[in-house]
This record gives C-alpha cells, sequence and structure tokens, in this order.
C-alpha cells in the first residue's frame, strides 16, 4: 500500500536453534524487519539468561571508551571511513576481549610511568632553581659576613640592634635553615605568620622564580624560592609545621657553596635524564595508541553489534526441552518469506543440522504502524508522525501533505526571492547530502534542517510559486507583462489635467473610465499596485477571501478523507450516519459562503462595483432570516438561503444521534439472533476458524464481537453509553470547530500581510538609504549597506517569518485538517536494526 | 602568497555566498534602474526643485538621476565581485592548510 496506508502487519513465532540463535539474530538485525516482544516481562534484567555476555559486552564498552578518550588526548588522527563489521562470532569474542585487556593494562601502565616520570622532574627542576636562587642570599650573607668579621674584636662598640648570626653563633644557638618553594599567593600571609609565631627569631627572604612551573594539578603557577633562617629547636619545629600549613615544597639547603655547585651538576644529569626517559615513554604511548586506532572503531561496532543481539536473546524464552529458544515478532506480512531466508542463512552460518523457522500466529492486539518511507518522503512522514502515529491501518495524511503543506507555507510567505534563496539553499543540502561531514554533525539544530532538506526545498519552490502569484519580490513587484493599467487614458477619456496633478495629492484612477483598466493582468498581481497608497485594502481583501476558500477546501478534503476510513473498517453505516451530516453541514453553510464569493467576484464588475452587496452582510443575514430590504445577489437567494439553512440545521441531530441510535438498535437484534447463533456455533467447523475470524474481525476494525454472554451485555450498555457521550462531544466539536476552523484559516492572510510588510520595511529603511545617496563616494556607502540588507534578510524574513510560517502551516495540518479523519493513536514500529551503528560517531569520537 | 588568512573557512564561505548574491541582485537593480522602471521611483533621490520646470525637463532630469543610481548599483556590484574572489582565495587557502600535517 505504500504511503497511503500503513502496511498490513503480523505477528510470527520464530524457533531458534539455541546453537544458531546468535547468528539468526544477527541476520534479522541487519535486515531491520522484525519487532521483537519481550516474553519474559515479569524478569528483572538482572535474572535474565545472558547477563553474562551483557557484562562482557559493557566491560569491553568501557576499555573501549577509555582508549577513545586516550586516542583524542593524544590527538591521532582516527580512520574517516564507514565501517560496517558484522557481529562478532562467540568465538572471535574472547580474542577480541583479550586483546582490549592487554591494551588496557598496557596504556595504564604507560601513562602510570608517565605521570611518576612527570612529578619527578618536577620536583627537581623545582630544586634547581631554588639552588640557583638562594645561592644570591648566600652571597649577600657571605658579604655581610666579611664585613663583620672586622669588628670581631671589638664587640662591645657593636651598638646595633639586629642579630647577625655570627654573634648568634657566639651565643651558641644553632642556625638553622630551611628552603623550599610556595606559591606566590600565599608568601604575605606566610610571612606574616612566621612573623607572630617565632616573634622575630627567623628571617625570611624569599625571591621570584623566573618563569612559570607546572604544579601538581596541571596547572602553572608561580612561585617563590625562600630561605628560613633560624636558631633553636623549638622555633625549627614550628617553622616546619607552618610550611606545612602552606603546602611548601621544601627541600635540602647545602651548607656550603661546594656542595651546591656538586647538588646542582648532580641534578642536571637526572634532569636531563629524565627528559631522555620521558620522551621515550611518549614515543611508546603514541605507538600503542597508532596501533589500536586503526581497529577501534571495528571494535566500537562489533560491541555494540553484540550488546544488542544479546539484548534480543534475552527477550526470547526457552522452550521446555531447553533446545530451541522461541521469539514473538511483529512483521510486515510481505517480508516473511524475506524472514524466513534470513533464519536459513543464520543457520548455515552457524552450521546447524536442524533449521529455525517462523510461523504466523494470529493474534488480537493491534499491531504496531509502519509505514515505509523513502528520502524524500521521511520529512514529511515525521512532521505527520511528530503530532501522533496512525493507528493501524488508517488513512496516512502524510501523502497529502506533501504539496498542501508547502502550499499553505508558501501562502503565508509568498515571496519569490526569498522563496528563490530558500530553494536554494535547501538544494544545496541536496545536492551534498551524501557529504560525510553534513551528515554526521551532532549540532542539534543543523541536523533538524538537515533532516529536512526536501521540505525545505519544497517550501521554497512553492514559494517562487506564490512570490509570482502575489508579485512580490523582496516587496518590489515585477513588470513581466505591462501593467494593465493606463494612466494616460485618464487624461485621454477622463477629466484630467496637469492643473489637476499639481494641485492634488493623492488621486484614484477610476477603472470606469474607457481604457484606464484594460483586463486582468495575466499571471499574478498588477505591478501597479506596488505603487498604489490603497494597496492594502486592495489586496486585504483579495488575501482574506482566498484564505477562506482554500481553508473549506482543505478541511472538505479531510472530511472526505474520512470517508476511506469508515469503507476499509467496515463501518458503511457511519458513511451515512456520520459522513454524510458532516459534509452537508460544511457545505451549506461555508460552501456557501465559498460559492458567495465567487459569484461575486464572476457576476459583478466594474459597473457595478459601486453598489455591489456586501457577502458579510448578507452571510449574517441569512442566519437571522433576514435580508428582505437589500438587494439580492442573485434571483432566488432567499429561497436557496433557507433550503441550506434548514439542511444544515438537520443534519446536526441527524450526527448527534444517528450512529448511536443505529448501534444500540443493531444490538437490540443482535441479542434476539444470538439465540440461534448458539445453535450456530456448535455446528461450526474448528474452532481454529472461529479464532482466525476474529482475529480478522478485529484486524477490520469491528470492535463489537459477537460472542456474548451476561456480563456482556452490561458492557455492552455502558459501551452504548459510552457512545452516546463519544458522539456528542464529536457532534460538538465538529459543528462549533468547523466555524472556529474557518476562521482559523485567516491566519494565511494575517502572516502573508505580515511578511509583506515586513519586507517592505527593511527595503525602505535599509536599502532605500543606500541606493539614494547621490555623492561620488557615496556608490561605496552601498556596499556595506547591501551586506547589512542582506544579513537582515536572511535573519529576520526567511529564519524568523520561516519558521513562523512553518508553524502556522503545521498547526494548520495538525488541527484543523487532522481532526477531520486522523486519530493518530498508533504506535509506531520499532524493529530490530543495526543501522543505527554505522551513524554513531562524531567527530569528538563519543560512543 | 604568504599566509595572509585572516578569516576562517565559515567566514570566508559567507563572504563567498553574499558576494554572489551581491553580484547577481546588485546588477539586476543596475539594469532596472537604467531601463528607469516606475516601480523603483522611491528609491531615487528626487527633490522638490527637479519636479519644477516644464514636464519635458523634469523627465529628463528624472531619468539622469535613474542613471546615475543604475550606475551605482553596477559599481557596487564590482565592489562585490571583488570581495567574491578574496573570499574565493580565502577559502581556497584554508582547503590548503587542512592538508598540511601538523
Amino acid at each position: 500500500m505504500g504511503l497511503f496506508r500503513s502496511e498490513e502487519m503480523c505477528l510470527a513465532q520464530l524457533f531458534l536453534q539455541s546453537g544458531s540463535a546468535y547468528d539468526c539474530i544477527s541476520e534479522l538485525g541487519e535486515l531491520g524487519l522484525a519487532e521483537f516482544r519481550d516474553l519474559n516481562p515479569s524478569v528483572n534484567s538482572f535474572q535474565r539468561k545472558f547477563v553474562t555476555e551483557i557484562k562482557r559486552c559493557e566491560e569491553m564498552e568501557r576499555i573501549l571508551g577509555y582508549l577513545l578518550r586516550e586516542i583524542k588526548k593524544s590527538e591521532i588522527p582516527l580512520p574517516e571511513g564507514q565501517v560496517n563489521p558484522g557481529a562478532p562470532l562467540p568465538k572471535q569474542v574472547m580474542g577480541i576481549m583479550e586483546q582490549l585487556q592487554r591494551l588496557e593494562s598496557e596504556l595504564s601502565e604507560v601513562t602510570g610511568n608517565k605521570e611518576k616520570l612527570q612529578k619527578n622532574l618536577l620536583e627537581l627542576t623545582e630544586y634547581t632553581h631554588m639552588l640557583q636562587i638562594t645561592k644570591n642570599f648566600a652571597q649577600r650573607n657571605t658579604e655581610y659576613e666579611s664585613r663583620q668579621a672586622q669588628y670581631e674584636e671589638f664587640p662591645f662598640l657593636e651598638k646595633e640592634s639586629i642579630m647577625d648570626y655570627a654573634s648568634m653563633q657566639r651565643l651558641g644557638a644553632k642556625l638553622g635553615f630551611i628552603s623550599g618553594l610556595i606559591e606566590r599567593v600565599k608568601i604575605e600571609a606566610f610571612e606574616r605568620m612566621l612573623w607572630r609565631v617565632c616573634k622575630g627569631y627567623t628571617i625570611l627572604s624569599y625571591a621570584e622564580i623566573d618563569h612559570r612551573l607546572q604544579s601538581e594539578t596541571g596547572e602553572e603557577t608561580r612561585s617563590m624560592v625562600f630561605l628560613i633562617s633560624y636558631w633553636g629547636d623549638q622555633i625549627g619545629q614550628k617553622v616546619k609545621k607552618i610550611c606545612d600549613c602552606y603546602h611548601c615544597h621544601l627541600y635540602p639547603y647545602p651548607n656550603s657553596n661546594e656542595e651546591r655547585a656538586d647538588v646542582i651538576d648532580g641534578l642536571k644529569m637526572r634532569i636531563q635524564d629524565l627528559h631522555t626517559v620521558l620522551h621515550r615513554t611518549e614515543d611508546y604511548l603514541r605507538q600503542v595508541l597508532n596501533k589500536a586506532s586503526e581497529s577501534v572503531y571495528t571494535w566500537v561496532i562489533q560491541v555494540k553489534k553484540m550488546k544488542a543481539i544479546y539484548h534480543i536473546l534475552n527477550l526470547c524464552s526457552f522452550d521446555i526441552t531447553n533446545k530451541c529458544l522461541i521469539a514473538e515478532v511483529w512483521c510486515p506480512l510481505n517480508e516473511l518469506s524475506t524472514i524466513r531466508r534470513a533464519l536459513e542463512e543464520g543457520s548455515r552460518k552457524s552450521g546447524a543440522t536442524v533449521p529455525s523457522f517462523v510461523n504466523r500466529i494470529p493474534s488480537s492486539d493491534t499491531p504496531p504502524t509502519l509505514i515505509k518511507t523513502n528520502k524524500f518522503t521521511s520529512g514529511f512522514q515525521n512532521i505527520v508522525d511528530a503530532y501522533g502515529v496512525g493507528n493501524y491501518r488508517e488513512m496516512n495524511p502524510a501523502p497529502y501533505v506533501i504539496v498542501t503543506f508547502p502550499f499553505l507555507f508558501a501562502v503565508m510567505f509568498g515571496d519569490f526571492g526569498h522563496g528563490l534563496i530558500m530553494a536554494g539553499f535547501a538544494l544545496w543540502m541536496v545536492l551534498y547530502e551524501n557529504d560525510r561531514k553534513l551528515k554526521n554533525t551532532r549540532n542539534e539544530i543543523w541536523n533538524t534542517f538537515f533532516e529536512g532538506r526536501y521540505l525545505i526545498l519544497m517550501m521554497g519552490l512553492f514559494s517562487v510559486y506564490t512570490g509570482l502569484i502575489y508579485n512580490d519580490c523582496f516587496s518590489k513587484s515585477l513588470n513581466l507583462f505591462g501593467s494593465s493599467w493606463s494612466v494616460k487614458a485618464m487624461f485621454e477619456h477622463g477629466n484630467w489635467t496637469l492643473n489637476t496633478i499639481r494641485g492634488s495629492k493623492s488621486l484614484t484612477l477610476d477603472p470606469n473610465v474607457n481604457g484606464v483598466f484594460n483586463g486582468p493582468y495575466p499571471f499574478g498581481i498588477d505591478p501597479i499596485w506596488n505603487m498604489a497608497s490603497n494597496r492594502l485594502t486592495f489586496l486585504n481583501s483579495y488575501k482574506m477571501k482566498m484564505s477562506v476558500i482554500l481553508g473549506v477546501i482543505h478541511m472538505l478534503f479531510g472530511v472526505i478523507l474520512g470517508v476511506f476510513n469508515h469503507l476499509h473498517f467496515r463501518r458503511k453505516f457511519c458513511v451515512y450516519l456520520v459522513f454524510v451530516p458532516e459534509f452537508l453541514f460544511l457545505v451549506c453553510m461555508f460552501g456557501y459562503l465559498v460559492f458567495m464569493v465567487v459569484y461575486k467576484w464572476l457576476a459583478f464588475s466594474v459597473k457595478e462595483s459601486r453598489s455591489a452587496p456586501s457577502i458579510l452582510i448578507h452571510f449574517i443575514n441569512m442566519f437571522l432570516m433576514q435580508g428582505d430590504d437589500i438587494q439580492p445577489l442573485f434571483p432566488g437567494q432567499a429561497g436557496v438561503q433557507g433550503f441550506l439553512l434548514v439542511v444544515a440545521f438537520l443534519s446536526v441531530p441527524v450526527l448527534l444521534l444517528g450512529k448511536p441510535l443505529y448501534l444500540y438498535w443493531v444490538h437490540k437484534g443482535r441479542n434476539r439472533l444470538h439465540m440461534y447463533q448458539g445453535y450456530e456455533r456448535v455446528r461450526r467447523c474448528s474452532e481454529e476458524e472461529l479464532c482466525l475470524l476474529r482475529a480478522h474481525d478485529m484486524e477490520e476494525g469491528d470492535s463489537h464481537d459477537s460472542a456474548m454472554s451476561s456480563s456482556e451485555m452490561q458492557s455492552e450498555e455502558t459501551d452504548l453509553a459510552d457512545e452516546f457521550l463519544h458522539q456528542a462531544i464529536h457532534t460538538i466539536e465538529y459543528c462549533l470547530g468547523c466555524v472556529s476552523n474557518t476562521a482559523s484559516y485567516l491566519r494565511l492572510w494575517a502572516l502573508s500581510l505580515a511578511h509583506a510588510q515586513l519586507s517592505e520595511v527593511l527595503w525602505s529603511m535599509v536599502m532605500r538609504v543606500g541606493l539614494r545617496v547621490d555623492t561620488r563616494v557615496g556608490v561605496l556607502f552601498l556596499v556595506p549597506v547591501f551586506g547589512l540588507f542582506a544579513v537582515l534578510t536572511v535573519s529576520i524574513l526567511l529564519v524568523m517569518e520561516g519558521l513562523s510560517a512553518f508553524l502556522h502551516a503545521l498547526r494548520l495540518h495538525w488541527v484543523e485538517f487532522q481532526n477531520k479523519f486522523y486519530s493518530g493513536a498508533g504506535t509506531k514500529f520499532n524493529p530490530f536494526t543495526f543501522a543505527v551503528f554505522h551513524n554513531s560517531m562524531d567527530s569528538e569520537g563519543q560512543l | 602568497m604568504a599566509s595572509c588568512l585572516f578569516c576562517g573557512p565559515k567566514l570566508a564561505a559567507c563572504g563567498i555566498v553574499l558576494s554572489i548574491w551581491g553580484v547577481i541582485m546588485l546588477s539586476m537593480l543596475g539594469i532596472f534602474f537604467t531601463i528607469h522602471s516606475a516601480v523603483l521611483i522611491e528609491d531615487v533621490p528626487v527633490s522638490e526643485e527637479d519636479m519644477q520646470g516644464d514636464a519635458a525637463n523634469a523627465l529628463q532630469t528624472i531619468y539622469g538621476l535613474y542613471n546615475q543610481v543604475g550606475y551605482n548599483c553596477f559599481i557596487a556590484a564590482g565592489i562585490y565581485v571583488v570581495v567574491g574572489l578574496l573570499s574565493f582565495c580565502q577559502v581556497r587557502m584554508n582547503k590548503r592548510t587542512e592538508y598540511l600535517v601538523h
């Protein structure tokens, strides 16, 4: 049936040999035609049969994720091609698992070593810096020392109150040094704390390191080298504790210059060695990752497929002999043979002697809805499904949406230039749709536009068409055929003179004058209206009438589509009791309105334009049953209107009561018939036939089963009350909805007016400013002005107005069109398929 | 051509699109101005004194203004051709740096 209705589905049972179950399901996954039902719903996920295998898969996924992250971190390029390996056989799985585990342990070991080495390097570098900087402190101290030596002989002449360390030595206190590094931001607090705690018995000197060091957390901080000289053991303990508190890195302070030089040399050598080792380690790491990167995508897809297959195997149940797996699938009826072939292939691949087979079973559940789409129709089907997936075998609105949606969009968007740009953009996306970079980006908004590229192409092309009809191209009209209005004729045959022109601000061309109006413009709206100041008055009338006409036609189409639903589900009485009153109601009221509009267009010409009747007044009078004192539109109007009104009012009670009363009558009749049917049933051939018959009835939507019992009779009565209520709601909704939905279509007028006005404002405020400059240099002004015009056109008129018109057209379809025939309460067919895994890689390499 | 790359790939692509649109639209505007299309009357810088004088003179002045705006449009279209070529070169240079081995 293709696009018109969903496919016919059947419930089938698969009998899989336990040896070949894995391969068969792998084949089915490649096909993507079967939706598996869960046969163990009461079992939780930890008690299912294949839980260990799934755990193994998840372990492998974890390792693969770690691998991918490491590869990305070291910026190794991953192979770009599309890989599509099959699901691995169980014997290959152990091999893959071993490889992955080996890789993981190697990687973690190497990375751990690298980190240790880097930490060592950092410490050594800090120590070197510290030694170099404290050399300066020591030099100052030694200078001081040499000067002080002269006054050794004359201690009491020494009046200085600062205790230099030489005099301290005489006092017998032991001088100690603590040196190390501290972060620069902490140095002031550190100093203050030292002063307060040690009360001046310490001397702190510090200096900044010139270049930044990498601290342990990997950030780069500025550090200061400090040197604390203290005397006394207790002070020493306090100082050490304070240093711990401020997270200083302490290093041993050399006692003499020679020692310092030795240490520095030794450090230099060690640092060089460490650099070499680090370099080698990084090289090795890169090598390992390079080798892994070749096959990592293949492994990822293989593991995913394997995990999916085990999930499906968990949904199956074992039969009594425990040698055979049973699975229940929904599949399209005409694909049963394909599934059979896939099972044979799977059995062959696994080398099983007993084949697996598939068997159709009858079912009374509602099957899921599958509609086969190609890349063009899938966009339109998606927007229909977004409202609700159709019921099983219900009429699908999508094939009509392919035309009506772009058309209604274009009515609201109608601009030749904007349509061209939109179509150009969509054409570019369509032509480059196989480009992998475009397909595989993860940007949500871009993906939305890309998925709808055919939709946008249609919308653009239709907008070009309506742009030509409205004669609007970037808010200017195109004069392709020569205007039908002639101003000269007003001078020749009318009463205009040059003085008339000079004397008035605005003049009106009178089409009644001979030669002024030469018939309608061949295609679209006459370009002269672009320069008229009463342009909106004319266009408003035209667009409003057009909106109502389009709306009534659209709704009528929806009502007619409902007939096909009624006929398919064997509800012929609905055609007479539901469709006919609905149709009559809509046609008698709003069909008549459309008729009046078209009649007025055709029957009244320019000569009677001053006295042409107002349709609005006539329509209102029709309902108030007045109108004797105004001129009729056509002879016999009162009679026709009265007749239509009566038909419309009569169809309401038919719609309200017809279907429930009929059903009530049918059931009463069935009650009496049932006594005879009971004898008949005994004589029936087999139970199976009855069961299949009932299933057949179910498929056709006949919800009234023929088996009756007393309890069912009671439920019948509640069903009847339900029916009455349901039908009452439907009637009210339909009748009131007719009025409100028709008015709702006026948004076609409103949005096209908004678009045209926005376009005109943009031109007059931006482009006109650039065009009106008439100085020599001013021509350069036009270039940025055009750039601004282009940017604003794209952002405001294309994106904003486009989205707005899209939304409103969608609403018109979802509410006003679909609530005439579509219920949309089905479930979507969700087959087991591997197709999603191929495109799941993105540029960041995330799974 | 030493690396005079001053915009990334996306900006250069926008530049190309804008230039193509600019060239087409401005040249068409230029054509319509030079054939004195009536729909564009509001965009021509007509001032009050142009409307004085007798009809033939006023008409010629207005035609002259039309032609002037038309030539402006053509010049702007020419500038957009230059911008387009520049963007195209930028796009080509961006593509070349993509193939370079880091």
